[in-house]
């Protein structure tokens, strides 16, 4: 019996190793899973990138729900998810607020205004101070807070048609009808 | 405002879709059968006016415990990356409101998990991680001993077989 | 066409260590001389064609051939040389040639020199090379094909990552690879053993200089690539518990207990079947350091892309050869204890003892680098796990084997008597006590400092004292065998190594600061004034340079030159500058400008004071010379022994029955 006990360890490991793979096939495995799904969004606020003057807050964007969007114009990964916000972005059914990060505001109007603008309001945070209470670490990320200011969802990584027609959509139609 | 390349070219602070790596981090993979691959090109040096040498020590040693979420096989101190620097400052001015080391953790970890602690707290879900070396050693020292006795009762047994090789050998070597 | 000449080569070298690994053991099995004959033979071949293929790789880099994948991925026009030549293992592709060149490399020293062995003995041991052989360029031909073309051939190619590209790095992997397949040869002599039958026990004499000069090449390979990391990085640390640091760290651990268990087994009979279990367990790690890292399993801390298919196959190939190794000994290694009996007090005793502690660490550093996959795997959360975790375990775990350290040679086999080790306990006792007290008085305090100079005294000291006695009871000539001299040297090596270890942690000193020309920082004792920064350049880069002006007391003890390098990919590489000392390195990394705009301004600089750090690769080189003086020794060499021990198995000790 315990001459087999090396062998018995060895296939447990050979088990984790095709897990891994495995694993590591479906999952990016730089993926840092948020602690605050379920957990009240920090309390923020910040100028709008069109009107530095106006901020948004917290507290203003209660009683709704709404999905808030991590970009950048120096993100190439962002340039990828661009073309499916502009096309998906207008159909979520929940304002779609873009969250510019550490990024200088001439280059990210430019970049917009070269792509298209997906987002019914942008919010700039150029020193990336706040991004780091939402966790943020990289463009793009999505958070989607519901009315009572909860993070529901996080999505790291560029948003893709059949994530958002498998995790987001239905997650908003659930968001709703909690909040009609 | 330049943001530069975080940490090997490549891989930025971009949360790349996964389907599309590029071909440049096939060659990275050399680092991977190296032995000592954990380093960014360039490194982080970072001055900061720290109050008195005893709390840039102190820093260092923080710091050095913390995983930088970028370049993830680095730690804050030594990190390049843009979001690893803005980290540090952060931790520097917790530490000038006079917040320990321990508050400090807590408040990364509360934004971006126990993924940043490089030093795993123990509790449920790491008793595997750090008992799981004393087990092996409590179950090697039962092997251990067990084979001790019975060779050293076999020896008891027949004495004359210690002596004689003992004796012998001559140069016991 | 060389490139497609490179790649049938590998086939055939293929087809051949196919024959290599089939027909040796089919011969062995059935007493069949002609097929047994084949073994010698095929292994020459397959070697010949192997280093055809690598050359004609290293041919395809030299002659700029871009129209090889492989070689447009990792060279350029403007490389040098030398560099283009360390880019053949400067990524996957060519570092598996590299690997089973090597294989071949001691697979053919092994047919030569081993011609002492009885004629099936050799070809099992041979035949199980092949085996591994197989699965090597199968892999390489299936999967890594290095000869892969590129239509149309680009003008340029892209670059050798500039970490690569440094004298230390071109040097560390060959070396580091004769470390890891090194470790095969022990794994085919355990393996040929259980295939013949548990009473043939002379295989670990033979046995014995192959895994000696092995672990030697491996502690070497770690040193240089510690010392890579050290001077190269940037970062002034020589050891990061990263994940592929770790791969090459667990072999090497359980290597250490190898050797020793050799030693038990091959003169007391002891200890067989563990022996044989940690000859398979130290080739199966160096197989798993080598694969894991590439199979898309760890990129969970590596974040590294990689290929599933390369993962499968890998994984597919470690369950056939390890698992294949494990299931053969849980059938058939030795059932009673063998061998001579010993006492609790004994030699054997300290052995098993260190033995266990090895086999715990190693066990240690596998289970924390895995972890964040288990972690995965049962829904844990993601975890980190990294310096804090093994820094705190791993001298917990040597502890013991520090403190046992000195006695090991003054204990005899078999059975011991206390009062010489109270004697040499009281020695060292007072040799490091004496010692941490002066200590005290220079570092401050520290307890770390202290525990180091008290630990390398404990060691360095028990060491000499056995060194002393050799020298006093024996005769010229007979006092210091090739064998005993490499453990000395060893275990004096650990003394070192503690030193460096202990002290540099606890009194090294770091400074991040800003600096413009003209201003002074001090350093422990050290004044470093920053003269300023110009632009230089070197074959295929173009740097930064600072001058860094080092005094002491008033005097310029040296003029230090960081650089900060652009390689023509636009890759940024930190060269630091080192001023070395015996008691302390002075190390200099230059950092960014606190204006982008204003190079001749004020920079960011890094400044180290590292007292003692060169001894951790002083006690490494120690130990690794003490790996090849040991498998030096004449004694192993000898046919006579050799045939005599093969003549006279170990009798079944009858004492096992009581």
């Amino acid at each position: 019996m315990s001459r087999s006990l090396p062998l018995i360890g060895f296939l447990l490991l050979v088990g984790l190793f095709g897990f891994g793979i495995w694993w590591n096939t479906r999952h990016d495995p730089r993926e840092v899973p948020s602690p605050l799904i379920g957990k009240p969004a920090p309390e923020f606020s910040l100028p709008l990138l069109d009107d530095p003057g106006k901020t948004v807050s917290k507290t203003s964007m209660l009683g709704k729900p709404y999905l808030v969007n991590v970009f950048a114009s120096w993100c190439i990964a962002c340039g990828e998810e661009h073309p499916v916000l502009m096309a998906e972005g207008r159909t979520l059914g929940v304002p779609l607020v873009g969250y510019d990060y550490k990024d200088a505001p001439e280059d990210a109007k430019a970049w917009l205004a070269r792509h298209g603008n997906p987002y019914d309001m942008v919010i700039a945070d150029q020193p990336g101070r706040t991004a780091i209470d939402f966790g943020v670490y990289g463009a793009p990320e999505s958070f989607l807070i519901d009315a009572k200011g909860t993070i529901r969802y996080k999505h790291i990584g560029p948003f893709t048609p059949e994530v958002i027609e498998r995790e987001l959509k239905p997650l908003i139609a659930q968001l709703k009808q909690e909040a009609p | 405002m330049n943001h530069g390349v975080p940490c090997r070219s490549a891989l930025g602070r971009d949360h790349a879709a996964s389907g599309s790596r590029p071909r440049a981090l096939l060659q990275m993979l050399f680092a991977l059968f190296l032995a000592f691959s954990g380093a960014a090109n360039a490194q982080a040096i970072d001055p900061l006016p720290f109050k008195d040498h005893a709390q840039e020590v102190r820093f260092q040693n923080l710091t050095r415990q913390l995983r930088c979420l970028v370049c993830q096989n680095e730690n804050l101190a030594d990190s390049n990356a843009d979001l690893a620097r803005d980290l540090r400052h952060e931790v520097f001015g917790l530490m000038q409101q006079g917040k320990t080391d321990d508050q400090i953790k807590q408040y990364l970890v509360d934004r971006y998990s126990d993924f940043v602690l490089y030093d795993p707290p123990v509790k449920p879900a790491t008793w595997l991680l750090w008992f799981g070396p004393a087990l092996f050693l409590l179950m090697g020292a039962a092997l251990v001993l067990a084979t001790i006795r019975k060779r050293s009762r076999a020896a008891r047994i027949d004495s004359r077989l210690v002596d004689n090789a003992t004796i012998e050998q001559g140069d016991d070597w | 066409m060389t490139p497609e000449l490179g790649q049938l080569a590998l086939i055939l070298a293929m087809l051949l260590a196919l024959a290599q690994g089939v027909l040796p053991l089919i011969g062995a099995w059935r007493g069949n001389r002609a097929l047994m004959a084949v073994a010698r033979p095929a292994a020459a071949g397959q070697a010949v064609f192997v280093a055809l293929a690598f050359g004609l790789l290293v041919w395809a880099f030299l002659t700029f051939d871009f129209s090889v994948q492989y070689v447009a991925d990792n060279s350029n026009l403007a490389l040098p040389w030398y560099y283009r030549i360390a880019a053949v293992w400067g990524a996957h592709e060519g570092s598996m040639l590299l690997w089973v060149m090597i294989l071949n490399v001691w697979t053919v020293a092994l047919a030569a020199f081993s011609r002492q062995l009885p004629e099936e003995f050799l070809a099992r041991v041979l035949g199980v090379l092949g085996i591994v052989a197989v699965g090597f360029l199968a892999f390489i031909v299936f999967t890594s094909n290095p000869f892969a073309r590129l239509l149309p051939m680009p003008p340029d190619g892209g670059d050798l990552n500039p970490v690569l590209q440094d004298p230390g790095m071109t040097f560390h992997p060959p070396v580091l690879y004769m470390g890891y397949v090194g470790f095969s040869v022990a794994f085919a002599f355990s393996i040929a053993a259980l295939l013949g039958g548990a009473l043939e026990q002379g295989w670990v004499r033979w046995a014995r200089p192959w895994t000696n000069a092995a672990w030697g090449f491996l502690t070497c390979g770690i040193v240089a690539g510690s010392w890579w990391a050290y001077a190269e990085l940037g970062w002034g640390g020589w050891w990061f518990w990263d994940p592929v640091e770790n791969a090459s760290f667990m072999p090497w651990l359980v290597g250490v207990a190898l050797i020793h268990a050799q030693a038990v087994t091959e003169k007391r009979g002891s200890l067989r079947a563990w022996t044989i279990l940690l000859s398979i367990f130290a080739f199966s790690l160096s197989l798993l350091g080598t694969f894991l890292v590439r199979s898309g399993v760890l990129t969970s801390v590596h974040a590294f892309a990689s290929d599933p298919r390369r993962g499968l196959y890998i994984l597919a190939f470690l369950a056939i050869v390890i698992g294949g190794s494990l299931l053969l000994y849980a059938l058939r290694a030795p059932k009673v204890a063998g061998g001579k009996a010993f006492a609790p007090l004994s030699r054997e005793t300290v052995i098993v003892i260190a033995n266990l502690m090895f086999t715990v660490a190693a066990a240690m550093v596998l289970l924390g680098t895995l972890f964040p996959l288990i972690g995965d795997a049962l829904h844990l959360g993601k975890i980190s796990v990294g310096p804090p975790y093994f820094g705190f375990l791993f001298p917990l775990l040597m502890l013991p084997v520090v403190l046992l350290l000195p006695f090991g040679p003054f204990l005899r086999w078999g059975k011991s008597e206390a009062a010489p080790l109270k004697s040499v306990l009281l020695r060292v006792t007072i040799a490091a006590v004496a010692c941490a007290i002066v200590a005290a008085f220079f570092v401050d305090g520290q307890a770390k400092a202290i525990a180091g100079v008290a630990a390398a005294v404990w060691c360095g000291v028990g060491t000499l004292l056995y060194v002393y006695k050799r020298w006093r009871e024996m005769p010229r000539g007979r006092r210091y065998p090739a064998e005993m001299a490499g453990m000395l040297l060893a275990h004096f090596g650990v003394g070192v190594f503690l030193v460096g270890v202990l002290l540099s942690e606890s009194l090294s000193v770091t400074r991040d600061v800003r600096m413009a020309p003209g201003d002074t920082q001090t350093v422990g004792a050290y004044t470093f004034r920053f003269d300023g920064v110009h632009a230089t350049r070197g074959p295929n880069w173009h740097a930064e340079q600072g001058t860094v002006t080092v005094l002491r007391d008033g005097k310029t003890i040296d003029v230090m030159h960081p650089q900060k390098r652009t390689y023509p990919r636009g890759q940024v590489q930190t060269e630091s500058a080192i001023d070395p000392g015996v008691t302390r390195d002075l190390y200099v990394a230059l950092g960014e400008p606190m204006d982008p705009n204003k190079l001749e301004g004020a920079w960011a600089l890094r400044l180290y004071a590292k007292p003692f750090v060169r001894w951790i690769w002083a006690g490494g080189l120690f130990m690794m010379l003490g790996g090849f003086v040991a498998g030096a020794d004449k004694r192993f060499r000898a046919r006579r022994a050799a045939a005599k021990v093969a003549a006279e198995p170990v009798l079944p000790a009858k004492e096992s029955r009581a």
